[in-house]
């Protein structure tokens, strides 16, 4: 091969398109190879992967900053996954993620995008939250003071996204009203909601609820957490929907009212079902926003993923693996994520695309 | 307009499913009335007799006070006083579900109601007593703030402690006791405000700050748990006075009525000789005071609402006030101090079962 | 239902059957005045439902707050708070009221807020034209570095970038990058600015290690940084792309004719499609700063002492949860309010000036 030939060659490649390129991909390039060296060595070939039962963390502590302590995950693991659900139930927080990434990975298929779908919607978590508080079904009873880890997170957003979906619905159509005191009653509660950071309303949700109900009635508090995400996602989602409403041609409208459909059969007939199809990624979106916004609840003292990885690292034995425990769980986080919004990167492709 | 109604009977199953998640007292407002005007206004009794449990706010773990063993079952000081109320109350001491709250948690948890007792080595201050409405039936465990620091800052006494960094709970009385003793004596230090126990020990072990204040009894538990507790010394020096007891909401006489004298029932097994190994030979005692204590006479428990066994059955199943000390607080090498009985030079003196 | 019906079918009779459909007002001026009752009857019943709910809550809270013996008003905010908070902004001692407590917390918020935005905005407008360059590796780390900071939860993030703070040395080892700058898990120590009434007027007073640690000089906390430097870089990600949107939403026109002009490909970003896509990019934007400073109430979780952690503290040691979330809650819709303002008076400048519209 003559240089010219090599040359060439090589400028196809993208990294080394001119000398710009070729330049900064070497020095960039350089760094980003050592700095990848440096994590692989710490991460994966120094680091101790699992100590023998009941060993003290000694050795993990020894190769503190040279190896990492996948020890700590391992050792862990079902604290991570189930909380402090008891040990010999823990199938059933197990069963109920399968149970949600059975529900997402069907509402993923398009062709399945009719009404009964909606029925999944609410009677998978319905059977979770049957499945994990037990008491029917020669289930044990477990009250929810000992769920936690993965299945929290499931089941705070897609429950949350559930049952605001149609109070969501309902604000933004009632913000597009021509009623002044409804419109204004919608503007109010959504700008509210959205003026404000998520953490007041789980405090006020933890605090204040409680005083809101007759004495008497005891409120659980991941009850109130889950009320605390409705009325917040119901607010976000109004305005993805109201995105989607304002996408509609006035024609639609016209037409629509020269077959003589009034405002009701108008708006579920015609509207809302574009509507929500042009706002599907965007809703898409949303819900990963609020899978990640999940791991808030542990300033109110509920334990999702990450308060499950955090309250590992408070165990004398493992205390001082921090990064160890929350690259775990952003590795989790990431790969569900990163999955949901490829997935809407192509809904949107498909269907922005078919208009 | 083609709408599946099936999916109204999902929905139904979910509240089905969700109303486990909302419990209701079964006690017709018709009743409210008359439970005002009659003092033995009592929801919490009837609460806990309805549940078939006493709900304990604890620590999240602090030895010696409340905290889980290996198999998971709490133990300690502030446990042995949810147990006595259950044993008195409930007939088994076993009977009790425990929440751990931290100390910034814990008030708001009680007055919420999400826990019937407030055992949590709190101390009782004016602050919680009148302004938080906070009633505070008794006394357990008399204590002071001081601070645990390295051995190797030669630190000997507080004021040595000037321009540190001090880790402190928000929510504790150590937090302002520490604000207050080193305005007072014109000394600075800088706060570390952590709020979880575990995270705030981590730190303090880690060398996040020089000096940890907590209650004495606390202090010492830590250490005995330290990673190499010969490094690190309780100072004796206490700052301020932080008498211990459970906490209850306002307006349930009759709850703060049992939870008092539940307290000062294993107080006056002590005084009287009683242990859980000597009761059953006291019920045929013929000192008076002994057979009031168990029952045998004058009806006591009946005008608490509750049966007449109920004192006996806390020395039986709990111990006394001495069993329970040691038990829980002495094999973590802390003395006993000024919590022995007044006759043995304490100041533990407790109202006579009389 | 079904009377509609039939007007529908009767009025679809008349437009197919008549020649010049005449405009046929469907339902006569009857509909149209009923209709009106109609709407306000809807927003009478509204508004009735919505001020019921509030009442009866309003009327429970009232009665519980008073079983529980749990006080109410705002006289709270004239008490001392009996708890110290890290060195801050302005002096603050346990004497001093919950008011000035609260005021602290505003304070640290609103100083890690705007260093944040500012700092975002540089990170980000610098990440967008990374993103947008013709070099291969930059534009494909910064698309790694997107996804990654957008798809991991930002507590997560802070918590992280904290645990990192906790691996640097101790202060007796702490790193010295420059003189008189000091780095250990205890925070970030530097020489600060003393102002005296006599000759000289200004001194520098460096941190020096005694005793229990630095004393002098200026510091920043682990807290601060890990929340500020968490808060950038998740920030900054989401500027990166909004303005990388609002490049490539400028006409393609303007970019062949700048390089018809003979613009090398950092002089057309920067000279011509930049200021045009500021029209497009201010509205989102400013929406990101708004989401900064709110994401900056994870503060409590990290122990930074900001609006929302001593608002925590304060409802947790005067019971009055009420109040005090209401005014944490009056405080930020008081600074979204006025973002949202600033950012419409700029937008209509921008469209005055421009004459493009957003």
């Amino acid at each position: 091969m003559t240089l010219p030939q090599l040359t060439a060659s090589i400028q196809r490649v993208p990294m080394f398109r001119d000398r710009t390129n070729a330049i900064a991909t070497t020095v960039l390039g350089a760094a980003i190879v050592y700095a990848s060296y440096r994590f692989v060595t710490w991460g994966v070939i120094n680091a101790i992967w699992s100590l023998p039962q009941d060993a003290s963390s000694q050795a993990c502590r020894a190769i503190r900053g040279q190896g990492a302590c996948w020890a700590v995950i391992g050792e862990r693991l079902r604290f991570i996954v189930s909380g402090a659900y008891p040990f010999a139930e823990q199938w059933r927080p197990a069963v109920a993620c399968l149970l949600f990434v059975m529900l997402y990975a069907a509402s993923a298929v398009r062709a399945w995008w009719r009404w009964p779908l909606l029925g999944l919607w609410v009677l998978i978590p319905a059977s979770v939250i049957t499945l994990l508080r037990g008491g029917v079904f020669g289930l044990s009873e477990v009250p929810s003071e000992f769920w936690g880890g993965l299945p929290l997170t499931f089941l705070l957003s897609t429950i949350g996204f559930a049952v605001a979906f149609p109070f969501a619905g309902a604000l933004a159509l009632g913000r597009r009203s021509q009623l002044p005191a409804i419109k204004g009653l919608c503007i109010a509660y959504i700008e509210l909601v959205r003026g404000v950071p998520l953490v007041t309303f789980l405090f006020m949700a933890s605090v204040m609820f409680p005083l809101f109900v007759p004495q008497g009635l005891t409120i659980d508090k991941l009850l109130r957490a889950q009320v605390a995400f409705v009325m917040v996602i119901a607010a976000y989602v109004a305005e993805v929907i109201r995105g989607g409403l304002q996408a509609i041609p006035r024609g639609q409208y016209e037409a629509a009212a020269s077959i003589g459909l009034s405002y009701w059969p108008t708006t579920i007939l015609v509207v809302l079902p574009q509507a929500l199809r042009v706002s599907i990624p965007a809703l898409v979106n949303t819900f990963i926003a609020f899978f990640k916004d999940t791991s808030l609840v542990i300033v109110i003292g509920l334990f999702d993923l990450l308060g499950a990885a955090k309250a590992v690292i408070v165990d004398p034995r493992w205390v001082g693996f921090g990064v160890e425990a929350f690259l775990f769980a952003a590795i989790v986080y990431f790969g569900f994520c990163y999955a949901v919004s490829q997935y809407s990167r192509h809904l949107e492709r498909v269907l922005v695309g078919r208009g | 307009m083609t709408v599946n109604r099936w999916w109204m009977v999902c929905l139904a199953a979910v509240l089905s499913a969700c109303s486990g998640a909302v419990t209701e007292d079964p006690t017709p407002p018709a009743t409210a009335e008359a439970r005002a005007a009659s003092s033995t206004a009592t929801p919490t009794l009837e609460s806990v007799r309805r549940k078939g449990f006493v709900q304990c706010g604890v620590t999240t773990g602090v030895a010696g006070f409340s905290t889980p063993d290996a198999q998971g079952e709490w133990r300690g000081l502030d446990v042995d006083v949810c147990r006595a109320i259950a044993a008195a109350v409930l007939g088994d001491a076993k009977k009790v579900r425990f929440t751990p709250l931290t100390a910034a948690q814990r008030f708001t948890a009680l007055q919420t109601g999400e826990v019937d007792v407030l055992s949590r080595i709190t101390t009782i201050t004016f602050q919680r007593d009148v302004q938080l409405g906070i009633e505070f039936p008794a006394i357990n465990w008399y204590d002071g703030t001081t601070f645990i620091v390295r051995k190797s800052s030669h630190v000997q006494s507080v004021t040595d402690l000037n321009g540190a960094t001090i880790c402190v709970q928000p929510g504790t009385t150590n937090e302002v006791d520490v604000a207050d003793y080193f305005r007072k004596h014109k000394l600075t230090f800088t706060p570390v405000v952590i709020e979880r126990l575990e995270e705030v020990t981590n730190a303090y072990f880690a060398g996040r700050c020089d000096a940890f204040s907590q209650d004495q009894a606390t202090l010492a538990a830590l250490r005995a748990r330290a990673p190499n507790p010969a490094d690190h010394v309780v100072l004796s020096e206490l700052i301020s006075r932080g008498p211990y007891g459970p906490g209850v909401m306002p307006n349930d006489q009759r709850w703060l009525e049992i939870v008092r004298w539940s307290v000062y029932a294993m107080v006056n097994a002590e005084e009287l000789g009683l242990t859980s190994t000597t009761i059953d030979r006291a019920l045929e005692s013929d000192d008076p005071d002994t057979r009031r204590f168990v029952g045998k006479s004058d009806g006591f428990g009946q005008m608490l609402g509750l049966d007449a066994a109920w004192a006996y059955r806390i020395v039986k199943q709990v111990g006394n006030y001495a069993e329970s000390v040691e038990r829980n607080i002495t094999p973590l090498g802390v003395e006993r101090g000024v919590n022995r009985l007044w006759k043995d030079g304490g100041v533990m003196y407790v109202p006579p079962l009389r | 239902m079904e009377g509609r019906r039939r007007d529908v079918r009767a009025a679809s009779a008349v437009i197919s059957t008549t020649q010049t459909p005449a405009p046929v007002a469907i339902g006569s001026t009857r509909f149209w005045s009923s209709a009106r009752t109609r709407s306000i009857i809807w927003q009478i019943v509204a508004v009735a439902v919505v001020v019921g709910i509030i009442a009866l809550v309003g009327l429970q809270t009232a009665t519980n707050l008073r079983a529980r013996g749990i006080a109410s008003g705002f006289d709270f905010l004239g008490r001392a708070a009996g708890f110290e908070i890290a060195r801050g902004p302005i002096e603050f001692s346990s004497r001093d009221t919950y008011a000035r407590a609260l005021v602290v917390g505003l304070l640290n918020t609103l100083r890690v807020s705007l260093t944040g935005i500012v700092l975002a905005t540089s990170l980000g407008v610098g990440l967008g034209m990374a993103r947008l360059s013709n070099v291969w590796i930059a534009s494909t780390a910064a698309r790694c570095y997107l996804e990654v900071i957008r798809n991991t939860p930002l507590l997560l993030q802070l918590l992280l970038w904290y645990a990192l703070t906790q691996e640097l040395p101790g202060p007796n080892d702490a790193l010295n990058p420059l003189p008189g700058v000091f780095l250990c898990f205890r925070g970030l120590f530097f020489p600060s600015l003393l102002w005296h009434s006599g000759f000289p007027w200004i001194s520098i007073e460096q941190p020096v290690l005694e005793g229990f640690g630095f004393r002098g000089g200026a510091s920043l906390s682990p807290e601060f940084a890990a929340l500020l430097v968490g808060l950038t870089t998740y920030t900054a990600a989401f500027i990166g792309e909004i303005v990388r949107g609002g490049v490539l939403a400028v006409d393609k026109g303007q970019r062949e004719a700048a390089s018809a002009l003979g613009l090398s490909r950092m002089q057309v970003l920067r000279l011509v499609l930049l200021p045009q896509a500021l029209r497009v990019v201010i509205p989102p934007t400013t929406a990101q700063f708004l989401n900064l400073t709110k994401n900056s109430s994870l503060a409590v979780a990290i122990g930074y002492p900001d609006l929302i952690s001593i608002t925590n503290t304060t409802l947790n040691q005067t019971g009055q949860a009420i109040e005090a979330i209401a005014l944490a809650m009056s405080v930020y819709l008081a600074i979204s309010v006025s973002l949202s303002f600033a950012m419409n008076t700029y937008n209509a400048a921008i469209l005055a000036r421009g004459g493009r519209s957003a």
